[in-house]
């Protein structure tokens, strides 16, 4: 992934609410700002809690106006969530990478059978010829010592691709979260760094 | 110098707190909510809840009239409930700075309108500063008290849910609180503040002259900022807009208006006759177009900007610049549908009982907005109106004054912090009127929607400490209503029986549906006691499938077969339970 000096680079984060979306662009975006970068993150909340699409977008570089991504600009989409990364596709710049997690949470419709769940969205991203790279964030989170941590697990991943030194998101889980949550939010956090390997 | 990420609401709360306010107020509602929140987490003593938003701008005004500073936040439609005193305020003037946040929803996000209030501000003669970013946020924020003493006006600040929810890097800086304030204390001052007609009759006439000198200020103040580039293009702008114009058209000539009301005509003059073609970007209504027009000026706006929802770079590129959407390639093929994931209501949520009652007796529900408006959607599909907070009392009381018995049965819901809000004056009338229709209000104790603030109803105020509670029987009795039942939410055959009595009664009558809000219990909400589906019993009748619980499945995912409970996420709410037939829902062991 290239990113043309003086253009923001867009991250967009999807998932559904109680994944902890937001808390982990929240988190993203303070390790941006305490990198240098000039930093805009926009989502709608509202109907997070009720089970709803949460998505957000984080936008950083060197100056950045608009806190919105546009459709077909996106360098880096996390999905926290299976359909909601499917649905996200058409969003993707032509070298986005894709940063996707196994769970699956369905919809009413799917659970009584009325629609069809994509439990095939990994290969459907694969087949298309986006950089894929799949994390088991609960089982990461799980094997860190608290499966709601799987967000966490994620921004481990996404820390790998990212041009931004490790420690900072050392620092910024120190910096913002509860003392008593820190160590397992920072091994979560290296759990989901080991598990990405760069070709 | 720190940097802080803030959202737009944080940065408010900081703002105003900078600039000294002495008091806080508002009533819930998206975008605008975290306003309060946050003052009250930084400065407890500050801040307080409203029952609505006419109630706040109200006690705000007071606070102002005794010489003290302070702010009154509320989401877009908030503003129409409290127009009544803006109106007039702007005739009164202020003493301390009074400062109301309008936080408009453009693109409907959770609002049920997408109302542009620019509008409020020149119709009520308010002046109206709208900022771009946090940082923006922060220091319009503390400029809107001076600024509003100075004039003596009201000051709307115009955010909206980009910049009420936005994050953006803040650098706070200093700021000097050391200005002349006027001196707390009372002022009697009838000419002032009794607009009785021949008072606010010249109150008028100096309103204009108010927002004549403000006119004079606007040309020259710091709010609106002229950046000359090329003058082929020049771009009228304001608010979030500003931000998309700067991407998508980097090499034009911007005028960037930060107060919106009222406009400096000089300035957009002078900015028109340098720049060759001159367009206006702004999301929803045509208001700064118009103001340009008004000024002889041929500038394109709504014929190239859509006067309906957000826009974006992408819309501001494709409008002037004519690049079209992208094509579609490999990577972009159509995929088959994917299913929607609307809101739903939580798994054990005390809404959830009566709506299938309601749903499966087939009433016309006259509806309001809440948590519960989520039973408008499949499998309970049972509300049947919803236009504002406060309106389906009325509605039903409306519709049951002229339809008899034979067009079917209607009832009204509405929750707690709505009825507190608005719905007191439709009990009235029905007992008033004697309009025999039957209202549902339904406790949970908390402002569920906007993320469970506390109300009159729940007990507690902003800070989590006890008060006193609304005791609503006492209340709905002193209103005239002569039938008031209390149920549980959780007790199918108790509300059923009640329903049943109450539709049928030839008088006004409200029944409390009671239950707490899943959200008010510990997290996690899971409880000891879930539920399970015996296979063998169950007829695969499909009624605890009409209940819409997210914790109720059918077996593998297959529309032929039984269904079949998630017991990691059953809460044990008993709903299933005792609406299934067969008995084939039990306890599990
Ligand atoms: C005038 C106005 N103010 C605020 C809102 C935002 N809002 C919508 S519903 C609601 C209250 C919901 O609380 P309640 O009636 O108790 O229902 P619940 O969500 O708890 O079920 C609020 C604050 C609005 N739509 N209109």
């Amino acid at each position: 992934m290239t990113t043309v000096p003086g253009t923001p680079t867009n991250i967009l984060m999807v998932g559904v609410g109680g994944q902890g979306t937001i808390l982990a662009s929240e988190l993203l975006a303070h390790v941006l700002m305490e990198s240098g970068y000039d930093v805009k993150k926009s989502e709608v909340h509202g109907m997070s809690q009720r089970g709803g699409r949460v998505v957000s977008h984080v936008r950083f570089g060197e100056k950045v106006y608009s806190p919105l991504i546009v459709k077909r600009e996106v360098d880096y989409l996390v999905g926290f969530e299976l359909a909601e990364t499917l649905r996200s596709l058409e969003w993707l710049g032509p070298e986005a990478r894709v940063l996707a997690d196994r769970k699956a949470i369905l919809p009413f419709t799917s659970l009584v059978g009325e629609a069809r769940y994509p439990f095939d969205a990994l290969e459907l991203i694969r087949k298309r010829g986006f950089d894929l790279t799949v994390v088991d964030g609960e089982g990461l989170a799980v094997e860190a010592g608290e499966p709601k941590t799987a967000n966490i697990v994620l921004m481990g991943a996404l820390a790998k691709l990212l041009p931004i030194d490790k420690k900072g998101w050392e620092e910024a889980i120190k910096r913002n979260m509860p003392g008593k949550f820190v160590s397992v939010n920072l091994r979560a956090l290296d759990l989901g760094y080991s598990a990405v390997e760069i070709a | 110098m720190k940097k802080l990420l803030l959202s737009g609401n944080e940065a408010i709360a900081r703002g105003a707190l900078d600039a000294g306010i002495s008091l806080a107020t508002a009533y819930p509602g998206t975008p605008s909510t975290e306003i309060l929140e946050n003052i009250a987490r930084m400065d407890a003593g500050k801040a307080m809840w409203a029952p609505n938003e006419k109630i706040a701008v109200e006690l705000a005004s007071g606070v102002s009239f005794a010489g003290h500073r302070t702010i009154a936040a509320m989401k877009h439609v908030g503003v129409n409930v409290a127009a009544d005193p803006l109106f007039t305020l702007a005739y009164t003037g202020v003493r301390g700075g009074l400062v109301i946040v309008t936080a408009d929803d453009p693109e409907l996000h959770s609002s049920q309108n997408e109302q542009d209030n620019r509008r409020y501000a020149s119709f009520a003669r308010i002046p109206m500063l709208e900022p771009s970013d946090s940082q923006e946020v922060l220091e319009f924020t503390r400029e809107a008290f001076p600024l509003s003493e100075r004039f003596d006006l009201p000051v709307f600040l115009r955010t909206t849910t980009r910049i009420s929810h936005g994050k953006s890097v803040v650098i706070a800086g200093e700021w000097d609180k050391e200005e002349k304030r006027p001196d707390p204390g009372l002022v009697k001052d009838p000419a002032k503040f009794v607009m009785v007609p021949a008072n606010a009759r010249i109150r008028h006439l100096d309103l204009e002259e108010r927002i004549s000198s403000l006119k004079d200020f606007a040309e020259s103040c710091s709010f609106n900022r002229v950046e000359m580039a090329d003058t082929e293009l020049g771009v009228v702008t304001s608010g979030i807009s500003y931000n998309y114009v700067k991407e998508a058209l980097p090499d034009a000539s911007v005028l960037k208006l930060g107060l919106v009301f009222p406009l400096p005509d000089k300035l957009i003059r002078d900015f028109a006759s340098r720049c060759r073609r001159i367009i206006v970007v702004e999301e929803l209504e045509p208001y700064l177009e118009e103001g340009l027009r008004y000024l002889g000026i041929e500038a394109e706006g709504k014929s190239l900007i859509s006067r309906f929802g957000e826009i974006n770079t992408g819309t501001v590129r494709r409008a002037v610049t004519g690049v079209r959407e992208p094509a579609e390639d490999n990577k972009h093929e159509p995929l088959d549908p994917i299913p929607v994931r609307p809101p739903v209501m939580c798994i054990g949520c005390p809404h959830r009982g009566i709506f299938h009652l309601l749903s499966r007796k087939g009433i016309f529900v006259a509806g309001d907005i809440g948590c519960y408006t989520l039973a408008v959607s499949p499998p309970l599909s049972a509300i049947h109106t919803t236009v504002c907070m406060g309106a389906g009392v009325n509605q039903a009381a409306g519709i049951e004054a002229v339809l008899q018995e034979e067009h079917g049965k209607v009832v009204a819901v509405i929750g707690d912090s709505t009825f507190l809000h608005s719905g007191l004056g439709g009990i009235l009338n029905m007992a008033y009127n004697g309009i025999p229709a039957t209202i549902l209000i339904l406790d949970n104790f908390t402002t569920a929607m906007t993320g469970r603030q506390n109300h009159p109803g729940s007990g507690f105020d902003i800070t989590g400490n006890r008060t006193r509670q609304v005791d609503w029987e006492t209340l709905l009795r002193g209103l005239g209503m002569e039938h008031v039942r209390i149920v549980d939410a959780y007790d199918l055959e108790e509300m059923d029986s009640t329903l049943t009595e109450e539709i049928k009664r030839d008088a006004p009558s409200v029944i409390v549906v009671r239950g707490a809000c899943m959200l008010l219990r510990n997290q996690p909400v899971k409880q000891e006691n879930p539920y399970e589906i015996d296979e063998e019993i169950c007829t695969n009748c499909g009624n605890c499938l009409k209940l819409g619980c997210l914790a109720i499945s059918r077996r593998n995912l297959s529309i032929d077969e039984k269904p079949v409970i998630d017991t990691q996420k059953c809460t044990g709410c008993t709903l299933c339970f005792q609406g299934c037939l067969f008995g084939a829902i039990e306890a599990l062991e």
